[in-house]
């Protein structure tokens, strides 16, 4: 496992909101190509894990340092929302999922080409006159959506609109938006909410292809232990905000703190960690 | 219950809902309708009633309420089910054709009406409406952001064209650009303070502004002139060639008899011209990436950030030409009335707008002109009946929210397909 680089650092986060500590000094690391699972109760402070890393809050204190194959590094905590996804290259999708519901599906792909496109539009004024440097580009950004809805099984849709398709459709449509911004780490928030069965299996495949076929990590929350047990090569549990453990899924399966973070203690244990601090 | 038959306990349900409807009308119309203050001969106020027109009135409201229950019992009106079949597959067909031969119709205005004045004034109205509506409706149709005072920036360009022409004798054409430039200028700068707003929020901060362009037209007399306005602001010319009745002027020049006609054909065929302007740069915009980040923005301004779009900028832009579509308007109003006070510029003018758009469809170009002919045009029409209009305005907007509750046109073109049929 040392052999790999970490793509994602994070060191020390804290977020506090008012009094509320919503993370309290998490570290963990993410590796390349790796897809990595963020786990814990709910209310642990996972979506707000998200929310710091891709820039939709600014983190209280702690560095969270993301780095390109290239080698380019960027800390995270100092770019603000979009810069995030433009400069950083970081995409997500949202527990509920957030969709240009009126527009079409392939639309609501192309939309995330954004940056591409208007620098190749010339901003707007190329595209205005209808040169061909942006008809070519746009025609490569159909390309691009077609093959993700190949990929999504959402092909036979393209031309509906995102909010007329089915839950399971729509989670899919949103990794797919997220793909076609070209990142090089998907944060997927609870992508297997509301799945049935079948449909999470494919989720685990799809996952799988993008992890192998794309230079593309993955770091993902999800209460569904299937798709974690499964998929996931590194697994970071969160509890009140505070990290409890941190391994491979098999050595958190059997990890007593995880355990009794998501089942409770026994009594008999209440009692002696009461023991312990002298009640 | 079960042994009163339905039919007389619809009656009766009927009636207690006629009998409410008539108590809620009898309290309304006792004081407005019921009772009246004349002014006596002697100049004191005196109080005439009116009770057999309140009692009239009310018992038409008793009737109508009793028929309405007894027919549609408590259910709404089906209004839409009251339009048979035939008649919207004839509005969606028609629809396809409707844009083409409002066109046509259009250029030929002038030609089929050249010796009515009136009509070609009233065609020169409803098309800066019509502009004006295109040009909201960037800002409200697609980006989605509620401006309520849009009328700002007609007024900037109005002014800009009428201090421009009266202090530096510049042309129309040198104008109107500028006009432009400083309108889209004032769209930038009200932009920056309301970035963070949507909805209401926006919509109340956009009104004030409106309200801050006007109150400064007003009072700034050395500038605008105050209550005054700038009058004896230069007419257009034909590229150089003045609509006057000398050696020189248009109608000399193509050895024509001159005419005051061939002015408000030139206005005519100006506003259409910059109309359509604005019309393909909307429509082209929408193709574009900016016009895709406006309408993902209309629907999720969080999912665009994540998808690395700057919303600063892409609000910036949108309200920038929306308004200075806004100040091209502007400057044609300035120089076909050769006058412009404050008064033009009032909220009723951005409401009217507002309207035109949202009964028209937001986002929709064609919904947009519809409404701007049938609001502007139809507002004409009932002119006769000049103490009802608001009332007959009122009802039938009322009507036509209840039927088509997303505006006219409520379909959305998609601003690119996939092209080839799917397996």
């Amino acid at each position: 496992m040392t052999d790999t680089e970490p793509i994602l650092r994070v060191e020390h986060l804290s977020m506090r909101f008012g009094g509320l500590v919503a993370v309290d000094d998490l570290s963990f690391t993410a590796k390349r190509a790796d897809i990595t699972a963020l786990i814990g109760p709910n209310g642990a402070g996972k979506t707000t894990v998200f929310n710091c890393i891709t820039g939709f809050y600014k983190p209280t204190a702690g560095l969270i340092r993301l780095e390109h194959p290239d080698g380019r590094a960027y800390l995270l905590e100092r770019l603000l929302n979009f810069r995030v996804a433009k400069l950083a290259r970081v995409a997500r999708t949202f527990q509920n999922i957030r969709l240009f519901s009126g527009m079409t599906v392939l639309e609501n792909l192309v939309v995330a080409q954004h940056n591409p496109l208007m620098a190749a539009s010339g901003f707007t004024f190329a595209g205005l006159l209808g040169l061909k440097v942006y008809r070519d580009a746009e025609r490569e950004a159909i390309e691009r959506a077609r093959y993700w809805l190949d990929r999504t099984a959402l092909l036979r849709r393209a031309d509906d609109a995102a909010g007329a398709l089915a839950y399971g459709e729509q989670r899919r449509l949103e990794i797919a938006r997220a793909m076609c911004t070209d990142p090089v780490l998907l944060c997927l928030d609870e992508p297997a909410a509301g799945l049935n069965a079948r449909e999470s299996g494919e989720l685990n495949d799809l996952l799988q292809f993008i992890r192998r076929e794309h230079a593309t990590s993955i770091l993902l929350i999800e209460h569904d232990m299937s798709v974690v047990m499964e998929i996931s090569d590194h697994v970071v549990v969160l509890d009140y905000g505070i990290k409890i453990a941190d391994g491979s899924p098999d050595a958190i399966r059997n990890d007593p703190k995880v355990i009794a973070a998501y089942l409770g203690v026994a009594d008999d244990e209440v009692a002696m960690a009461e023991a312990e601090v002298g009640l | 219950m079960s042994d009163v038959a339905p039919a007389s306990r619809n009656a009766a349900l009927a009636l207690k809902d006629a009998t409410l409807a008539g108590l809620v009308a009898f309290g309304l119309f006792v004081f407005l309708i019921g009772l009246r203050t004349e002014q006596s001969s002697s100049g004191a106020l005196e109080i005439t009633t009116r009770f057999q027109t309140l009692a009239m009135l009310v018992a038409a409201v008793f009737a109508g309420a009793f028929l309405r229950a007894l027919i549609f019992a408590r259910t709404p009106i089906p209004l839409g089910r009251m339009m048979p079949e035939s008649l919207a597959g004839f509005a969606a067909s028609a629809a396809r054709f409707a844009a083409p031969a409002l066109l046509i119709f259009a250029l030929l205005v002038p030609v089929l009406f050249y010796s009515n004045r009136y009509l070609l004034d009233l065609g020169i109205l409803v098309l800066t409406y019509v502009m004006l509506g295109w040009g909201l409706n960037i800002v409200v149709g697609l980006a989605g952001l509620l401006d309520l005072g849009y009328v700002a920036f007609y007024a900037v360009g109005a002014y800009s064209y009428a201090l421009l022409a009266t202090q530096f004798h510049l042309s129309f054409w040198i104008c109107l650009p500028l006009a432009g430039i400083l309108a889209a200028f004032w769209g930038i700068l009200l932009g920056f303070p309301v970035l963070r707003l949507r909805g209401d929020y926006l919509a109340i901060v956009t009104l004030a502004f409106g309200e801050i362009i006007r109150l400064v037209l007003l009072n700034w007399q050395s500038v605008t002139g105050g209550p005054n306005g700038i009058p004896s602001i230069p007419r257009p010319s034909f590229f150089g060639l003045p609509f006057a009745d000398a050696e020189g002027g248009f109608a000399s020049t193509f050895g024509l008899e001159y005419s005051p006609t061939h002015r408000v054909v030139f206005l005519f065929y100006l506003i259409l011209a910059l109309a359509l302007l604005t019309n393909w740069v909307t429509i082209r915009l929408r193709r574009l990436p900016i016009g895709r980040a406006w309408e993902a923005m209309r629907e999720d301004e969080i999912a665009c950030r994540s998808l690395g779009i700057n919303t600063t900028t892409t609000k910036l832009t949108a309200f920038a030409i929306g308004a200075m579509f806004g100040g091209f308007a502007g400057s044609f109003f300035a120089t076909r009335q050769g006058f412009i006070s404050p008064e033009s510029f009032s909220f009723n003018e951005s409401a009217l707008v507002l309207a035109i758009v949202v009964l028209g469809g937001m986002g929709s170009q064609l919904g947009v002109a519809i409404a701007a002919l049938v609001m502007i045009g139809g507002f004409e029409l009932f002119r006769e009946f000049q103490l009802y209009r608001m009332l007959v305005f009122g009802f039938a907007m009322v009507l036509i929210m209840i039927w088509r509750p997303r505006g006219l046109i409520a379909t959305r073109e998609p601003s690119l397909t996939l092209g080839d049929p799917k397996p």
